[in-house]
């Protein structure tokens, strides 16, 4: 058995599809990432664990190509994503990447439905092709009875599958979840898990999960864990 | 064992083998209890007057053989489901045994809590994936071990976290 730092090789088959090498990141004076490194591959749910403080937001963020490192790589599909130039980065962020929040992601204004239609509008997809695919993942979601509903009108529970909805109506290749049943009681929050990793799963999606509580990770196939901005992976014999 | 087989014997008088049968179906989950452990158990519960034979079938053997609940019965088994099982204290941790040893003798202790939390977190995953593909009492058990495991794991992340107050405590 041993631990170590920097996970180089995978613990199955299969070319990476996102990876980071070595990432370095500071907020002023304090280091957030101190060389940390992961890999993930395609229909793989990965979860990045640790402490509160421990940079593990800082990691999914620079993953997913939505803050620069201030060193280190991060490669989508052998591509470097922080040498994209602005457009293009974000343009990736909509098509290939879903985003999971633990609260405050969902339009206030629009109704469920016109929520989850909102990444395929901004794409450019008519409303009503649009709508067709949300209303798909609404049911497959459990919640197509909110459809028409505010966000603020449904349930904690509601709102997060409105929301994993939204992150899967691409059918992205990452889905990059962050603390995604931090607001739910057990019951919900198990279900969500459930729901966000069987539709990722079923699409060969990957999943970076970054949780810290153990019931969330156990949804994952492996974990890294995040302390004082270094990655560690632990191997086990069986 | 008595118990519970008392408590299933409630719902009506049951012959050994559908006791069994019953038994396994509902507790007995990797372990099914063997004939042998259910008939003795039964010929304890008639010599205390907690079942009682209530038919048998021609042809002999213990198989033949109808057991009823007595009124004594129900009110043991009364007795221990109103009874709160004793709360597990674990205060003997040989996780934290370990992690002392590990510092008093210079080792890495945190590497002693990332490979316990590696273990543990392989044993929640095994059971979550039990329990997405299970019925709702394989749901009940499963969740009852995680908890358990969760427990643990809340443990060891708390103790990495304070690895260096009590590595000076230990050495002072």
């Amino acid at each position: 058995m041993t631990a170590r730092e920097h996970p180089t090789e995978q613990a199955a088959d299969g070319p990476p599809l996102l990876e980071a090498q070595e990432l370095r990141k500071s907020f002023g004076a304090t280091p957030a990432l101190d060389g940390a490194s992961l890999r993930v591959r395609a229909g793989e749910v990965l979860a990045v664990m640790g402490p509160s403080g421990s940079g593990k937001s800082t990691l999914l963020h620079c993953l997913a190509g939505i803050m620069p490192p201030d060193s280190g790589r991060v490669l989508y599909q052998g591509a470097e994503l922080s040498a994209l130039p602005d457009g293009p980065r974000s343009e990736l962020r909509r098509t290939e990447f879903g985003f999971v929040f633990q609260f405050g992601q969902l339009v206030p204004e629009l109704t469920c439905l016109e929520n989850v239609a909102l990444p395929l509008r901004l794409g450019g997809m008519k409303r009503k092709e649009a709508e067709r695919s949300a209303t798909e993942w609404l049911e497959r979601l459990e919640v197509a009875d909110v459809a028409g509903k505010r966000p603020g009108e449904a349930s904690g529970g509601q709102g997060q599958r409105v929301a994993v909805a939204r992150a899967m109506v691409t059918t992205p290749k990452v889905i990059f979840a962050d603390e995604p049943t931090g607001a739910l009681d057990t019951l919900n929050g198990e279900r969500v898990m459930q729901l966000l990793v069987g539709a990722a799963k079923d699409t060969n999606a990957a999943v970076v999960l970054v949780t810290h509580e153990p019931r969330v990770a156990a949804y994952s196939d492996r974990e890294v864990v995040v302390r004082d901005g270094k990655s560690l992976e632990v191997e086990l014999s069986r | 064992m008595g118990l519970t087989l008392l408590g299933l014997l409630e719902n009506g008088p049951r012959h050994g083998y559908d006791l069994k049968k019953a038994y396994d179906e509902r507790f007995g989950h990797d372990r099914p209890v063997h004939y042998g452990q259910v008939y003795s158990t039964l010929s304890r519960l008639l010599r205390d007057g907690l079942v009682e034979v209530n038919g048998v079938e021609a042809g002999g053997g213990p198989d033949r053989k109808r057991y009823a609940i007595t009124s004594s019965g129900v009110t043991d088994v009364h007795g221990w489901l109103t009874t709160p099982e004793k709360p597990e204290l674990y205060l003997q941790n040989t996780l934290y045994t370990k992690v002392v040893l590990a510092l008093l003798s210079g080792r890495v202790a945190a590497e002693v809590l990332d490979i316990q939390r590696a273990a543990h977190l392989r044993a929640m995953r095994e059971l979550t994936q039990r329990k997405t593909n299970g019925d709702l009492a394989d749901q009940l058990i499963c969740d009852h071990a995680l908890f358990h495991l969760e427990a643990d794991l809340r443990w060891l992340q708390l103790t990495a976290a304070r690895l260096d107050q009590l590595a000076k405590e230990i050495s002072s």
